[in-house]
C-alpha cells in the first residue's frame, strides 16, 4: 500500500441525535504516522466524531474506510478487533478492579483457559513502567487519584498496537509532569506509524505534539491545515469563525485581580488544617474581593485543601472561619449554608446528575432559594437559567434537554453556573477551565474577575499557570501537603510558581537567600513582612 | 495547646489505629462470616445436639437447594441485575424431571436443566437486546413459567416412579457420610468460584456490574456477558428444581416459591453489593450457611411461631445489612 493512502477515511459523515444534528458532513483523513489535533468550540461535535469512529455510536450518513476499505463499526468491539482505539473524554474506566484488569479488560492473558493473574499483572507492571508510571497494577482503580486513572485509560489505549489512538481531551486533569509522559508516548506511536488523533483545548500542547489540525464549527469541517506555518491566532479564527480584528488580546480575560486592605478580617480563613499525611498544617486566609491562586503539583494537597475547607473531608485539627464564624468540621452542610461553594475537579463522580435536565441540574443548589412554602417559580428559574446559559455560552438544544447530553465543556459550564446562581459568599474553584474552549474560557474568566469585584472571594485551583498568574492576587503554592509559600504582586510568574513548586522556594525566600526557608513556611499572610511589593493593576 | 495534644495521641495510637481500619475492612467483607462464627458458638453451647454429624449434614442438606439457586444469583447480582424467575424456575424443572423419569434418569436431568436454561436465556436476551429492566423481565417470567406449571400438571404433584430411583437417589443418597445434594453444592460452588476469579466470563461480570457503559465503551460485549449470567441463573435453578423433586420423590407445581426472595437475602447477607460489581461466591456461601443456621436455632428452641420465626429472620436480615453498610461507609 502506498504511504500517501490515508490508513483511515471519513467521508460525509453526519449524525443526528433526536432531530438535532451534530454533525453535518464532516470529512476527516488520517495518514500513516501523523498526529491529528482535532478542534472546536465546546459542542462542536469532536467527540461525537471520534465515537463514531470507533464504533460507539452508528453514523446516520457518511463512509469510513480503513486502509482503502469500507468499514462500519457497530460497536467499540468491532473497532478495537481493527485497530481503532480510544481513550474517551470522560474517564471511562472500572473502579473496583485492578489497574491491569482495566488496562487488559477483554484481552486478558490465559493459561489453558484460565486468566493468566501472574502474566497480566507482570505486563501492566512492564507497560506502566516503559511510560514511566508508578503505579501498581494490583491496586484497585478506584484507589488512585483522576489523573493517574487517566495515565491507566492512556495505557490501555496504547497497549493495543493500534493503527489509529483516539485521545480526547487526554491532559485534561493531568500535570506537567505526566503531559511530557504522554507526549513521549505520542512520539513512540508516532515512530511506530500509528496514526493518533488529538482532542485538546489547549493550544500550546497541539503545538508541541501535533502535524496537521481539522477544526470543526457547530458540527460542520471548516479545514484541514498544516499546523506549522499556521499561527494560532488564525487557528483561533477559524474555530470561531470570526476575523482576526475581532479577537481581544492577551491570554486570560482577567483584568487583573485587586488585593485585600491590609487589617480587615478575611473574608474566609482556614487555620492549621490536618489531615493524614495529605495536609500538614495548612493555612489560607481569603478575602473579600480577592482571588487567590492556589498552585501545585499533583498530589500537593490543593484539592485536600478545598476539600477541607468545604467539609467534604474531615480534618484531624484546623478550623475553617467565614466571616469570623466557626464552621463546624466537616459538615457540608454547614459549609454550603454560610455561603461557601466549591466547583469539585471530578464533575462527573461529584456534579451532574446525568438524567436530569439542565434547568434542573443548573438550579438544583439554588432550589430553595427560589421557591416558596417548597414550590419552585418556573419563572424566576428560567430566567437564572436563561441568563447563565448565556452569559456562559451553554450550548445545548434548550433547558430541557438531559445534561448527559451535552458535550463535556458544556457539561462543566452547567457546574459552574450552578454554583453561581446560589450567590455564595466564598468560591472554590477546582480545576475552572479544563475542558473549556477558548472562548468560552474568557467568558468564565471575565465573570469570575466581575464577581470578586463586587465581593465574592474566591480560591482558584489551577493547573494552568497562565490562569493564575493573570487571575490572581496571590498565589499559595503546596507541595506534600504543606503550603511551601505564597506569591504576591509582580512576584507572581509561571517561573516563580514552578520554582516553588518544585523547590518549595518563593520569590521572598529566595530573596532572603535561606536555605531553610523552603519548606517550612507556613506563616499566615497577615504576619509576613510588609515589604510586599504592591498587586499589579491595582 | 489541645490541637498538639490530640495530634500526639494519635500519633502515639498509630498501630491501634491501624488495627482498627484493618479490621472494619475485614468485618466489612467478611461480617457474614463473623455472624455465621457467632451463631455457631452460641448455637453449640447452648444446644447439645448442634454439634452432631447428623444435624450438620441436615442443615447443609436442607439449603444446598436454595445455595444452587443463590449462586446462581450471586452471578446476576454482581452484574448488577435480578432474577426473580429462579423459583418458578424450580419448578419447572422439577416437574418436567419426574415428567421425563420414565425415559431413565440422565434424559430426565438434562432435559429439565435444559428447560430452564433455555427460560433464563429468554430472560438474558430480552434483557440485553430490548433492554427492559431485568426487575420487569424476570418478574413477567416468574409469573409466566409459574402458571405454565400449574396449568401443565393441573396442580397436582407428578410422582417419580419407582422405575427410577437412580433419580430419587440424587436427591435421597449419600457419598460416604456426604448427601448428594451437598456434594452437588460443593462442587458446583467451586467452580462457580474458578469462573468468577480466573476466567475472563467471570471477570467480565464484575465488570458489568462496575460500570456497564465503560465496559461497553472498552468493547466488552456487553449482551453476551448479560445473556450468559441469566441462562446460568437459570440452569441452575432448574438443578436445584431436580434435586428437590428427586429427594421428595415428586415434581411440585407450587415447589421454589419465594426462593427468590431467599437466594436474593442470602446473597445480600453474604455481603454482595446490590448494584454489582463487588462480591463473591464464598460470601453468598456464607449468607446460606447463616440463614439455614438460623432457621436450625428456631427449630432447637422449639417455642418460637413459625410467624415470629419470620419476623425474626426479617429483622435478623435487616440488622446485618445495615451493619455491612456501616462499616463499609466507614472506610
Ligand atoms: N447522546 C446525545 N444526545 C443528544 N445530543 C448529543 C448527544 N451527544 C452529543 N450531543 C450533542 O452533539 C453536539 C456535539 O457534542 P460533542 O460532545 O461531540 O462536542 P465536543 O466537540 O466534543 O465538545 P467538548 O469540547 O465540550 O467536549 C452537542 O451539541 C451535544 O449537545
Ligand atoms: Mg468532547
Amino acid at each position: 500500500m502506498s504511504n500517501a493512502e490515508p490508513v483511515l477515511r471519513m467521508e460525509g459523515i453526519t449524525k443526528i441525535f433526536s432531530g438535532v444534528t451534530a454533525l453535518s458532513q464532516v470529512d476527516l483523513a488520517l495518514a500513516r504516522g501523523e498526529v491529528h489535533a482535532l478542534v472546536g468550540e465546546n459542542g462542536a461535535g469532536k467527540s461525537t466524531l471520534i465515537k463514531i469512529m470507533t464504533g460507539a455510536y452508528t453514523r446516520d450518513g457518511g463512509q469510513m474506510f480503513l486502509e482503502g476499505r469500507a468499514v462500519d463499526f457497530r460497536t467499540p468491539e468491532d473497532a478495537q478487533a481493527e485497530g481503532v482505539v480510544a481513550v474517551y473524554q470522560e474517564v471511562n474506566l472500572l473502579t473496583f478492579r485492578t489497574v491491569a484488569e482495566n488496562i487488559y479488560l477483554g484481552r486478558e492473558p490465559r493459561r489453558f483457559g484460565l486468566i493468566d493473574w501472574k502474566q497480566m499483572n507482570a505486563d501492566a507492571a512492564a507497560l506502566l513502567k516503559r511510560l514511566g508510571l508508578d503505579i501498581d497494577p494490583r491496586a484497585p482503580l478506584g484507589s488512585l487519584n483522576i489523573a493517574l486513572r487517566q495515565m491507566v485509560a492512556i495505557a490501555r489505549g496504547v497497549s493495543f498496537d493500534a493503527k489509529v489512538v483516539v485521545l480526547d481531551e487526554p491532559t485534561s486533569s493531568l500535570t506537567e509532569h505526566e503531559v511530557q509522559i504522554l507526549y513521549d508516548v505520542i512520539r513512540r506511536l508516532k515512530a511506530e506509524g500509528t496514526a493518533v488523533v488529538y482532542i485538546s483545548h489547549r493550544f500550546d500542547e497541539l503545538y508541541t505534539v501535533c502535524d496537521r489540525v481539522t477544526i470543526l464549527r457547530d458540527g460542520r469541517f471548516v479545514a484541514t491545515r498544516p499546523l506549522a506555518g499556521l499561527e494560532k491566532i488564525d487557528l483561533v479564527c477559524l474555530m470561531l469563525g470570526k476575523q482576526r480584528e475581532e479577537l481581544r488580546q492577551g491570554t486570560t480575560a482577567f483584568k487583573g485581580a485587586t488585593e485585600a486592605a491590609a487589617g480587615e478580617t478575611p473574608l474566609l480563613s482556614a487555620e492549621n488544617l490536618k489531615r493524614g499525611r495529605k495536609l500538614n498544617d495548612v493555612t489560607v486566609e481569603v478575602a473579600r474581593g480577592e482571588i487567590v491562586g492556589m498552585a501545585g503539583l499533583l498530589g500537593s494537597g490543593r484539592t485536600e485543601t478545598a476539600r477541607a475547607i468545604f467539609g467534604a473531608d474531615s480534618v484531624e485539627a484546623g478550623e475553617v472561619r467565614l466571616e469570623g464564624k466557626t464552621i463546624k468540621r466537616g459538615s457540608v452542610n454547614e459549609a454550603i449554608d454560610s455561603g461557601i461553594a466549591f466547583l469539585t475537579e471530578d464533575r462527573k463522580a461529584e456534579g451532574i446528575i446525568p438524567e436530569l435536565s439542565v434547568r434542573e441540574n443548573l438550579t438544583l443548589a439554588a432550589l430553595p432559594a427560589l421557591s416558596t412554602l417548597g414550590v419552585v417559580s418556573r419563572a424566576r428559574q428560567t430566567e437564572i437559567v436563561d441568563k447563565f446559559m448565556k452569559r456562559l455560552g451553554i450550548k445545548a438544544a434548550n433547558a430541557d434537554q438531559k445534561i448527559r447530553e451535552l458535550s463535556g465543556g458544556n457539561q462543566q459550564k452547567v457546574l459552574l453556573a450552578r454554583w453561581l446562581c446560589k450567590n455564595p459568599k466564598f468560591l472554590i474553584l477546582d480545576e475552572p477551565t479544563r475542558g473549556i474552549d477558548i472562548g468560552a474560557k474568557g467568558e468564565i474568566q471575565s465573570l469570575v474577575g466581575e464577581l470578586a469585584e463586587s465581593g465574592l472571594g474566591v480560591l482558584m485551583i489551577s493547573s494552568e499557570l497562565e490562569e493564575l498568574v493573570e487571575g490572581s492576587s496571590r498565589v499559595v503554592v503546596m507541595r506534600d501537603g504543606q503550603r511551601v509559600g505564597e506569591l504576591r504582586g509582580d512576584d507572581i510568574s509561571q517561573a516563580n510558581i514552578i520554582r516553588a513548586m518544585a523547590e518549595g522556594t518563593t520569590g521572598e525566600a529566595t530573596a532572603a537567600s535561606t536555605a531553610t526557608a523552603h519548606v517550612t513556611d507556613t506563616t499566615p499572610p497577615a504576619a509576613e513582612p510588609p515589604s510586599v511589593p504592591p498587586a499589579k493593576g491595582a | 495547646m489541645s490541637q498538639a495534644a490530640t495530634t500526639i495521641d494519635e500519633g502515639g495510637s498509630a498501630h491501634g489505629r491501624l488495627m482498627r481500619a484493618r479490621f472494619a475492612s475485614f468485618a466489612q467483607r467478611q461480617g457474614a462470616l463473623i455472624a455465621l462464627v457467632a451463631v455457631c458458638v452460641f448455637a453449640a453451647i447452648r444446644y447439645e445436639r448442634f454439634l452432631t454429624e447428623e444435624n450438620l449434614v441436615n442443615v447443609l442438606r436442607q439449603n444446598s437447594m436454595l445455595g444452587l439457586v443463590a449462586l446462581g444469583m450471586t452471578f446476576v447480582i454482581l452484574t448488577g441485575g435480578i432474577d426473580l424467575s429462579v423459583g418458578s424456575l424450580m419448578a419447572v424443572a422439577g416437574v418436567a424431571a419426574a415428567t421425563l423419569a420414565g425415559q431413565g434418569a440422565l434424559i430426565a436431568v438434562v432435559a429439565a436443566v435444559a428447560i430452564t436454561t433455555v427460560l433464563g436465556l429468554v430472560n438474558g436476551v430480552v434483557i440485553a437486546k430490548a433492554r427492559i429492566q431485568p426487575f420487569i423481565v424476570t418478574l413477567a417470567m416468574m409469573i409466566a413459567a409459574r402458571g405454565l406449571v400449574l396449568a401443565y400438571t393441573g396442580e397436582k404433584s407428578v410422582g417419580i416412579g419407582k422405575s427410577s430411583e437412580t433419580l430419587t437417589s440424587l436427591g435421597r443418597d449419600f457419598v460416604g457420610p456426604v448427601p448428594v445434594p451437598v456434594v452437588f453444592l460443593v462442587v458446583l460452588f467451586a467452580l462457580g468460584w474458578l469462573v468468577l476469579n480466573h476466567t475472563r466470563f467471570g471477570r467480565h461480570v464484575y465488570a458489568l456490574g462496575d460500570n456497564d457503559e465503560a465496559a461497553r465503551l472498552m468493547g466488552l460485549n456487553t449482551a453476551r456477558v448479560t445473556i450468559g449470567v441469566y441462562a446460568l441463573s437459570g440452569a441452575l435453578a432448574g438443578l436445584a428444581g431436580v434435586l428437590d423433586a428427586a429427594r421428595l420423590g415428586a415434581g411440585r407445581p407450587v415447589a421454589g416459591q419465594g426462593d427468590e426472595l431467599n437466594a436474593i437475602a442470602a446473597v445480600v447477607v453474604g455481603g454482595t453489593l446490590l448494584t454489582g460489581g463487588q462480591g463473591s461466591v464464598l460470601a453468598t456461601l456464607v449468607g446460606v450457611l447463616l440463614l439455614g443456621l438460623i432457621f436450625n436455632v428456631f427449630n432447637f428452641e422449639g417455642w418460637i411461631s413459625p410467624w415470629w420465626q419470620a419476623v425474626l429472620r426479617g429483622l435478623f436480615l435487616l440488622v446485618v445489612v445495615i451493619v455491612q453498610n456501616r462499616l463499609s461507609r466507614r472506610k
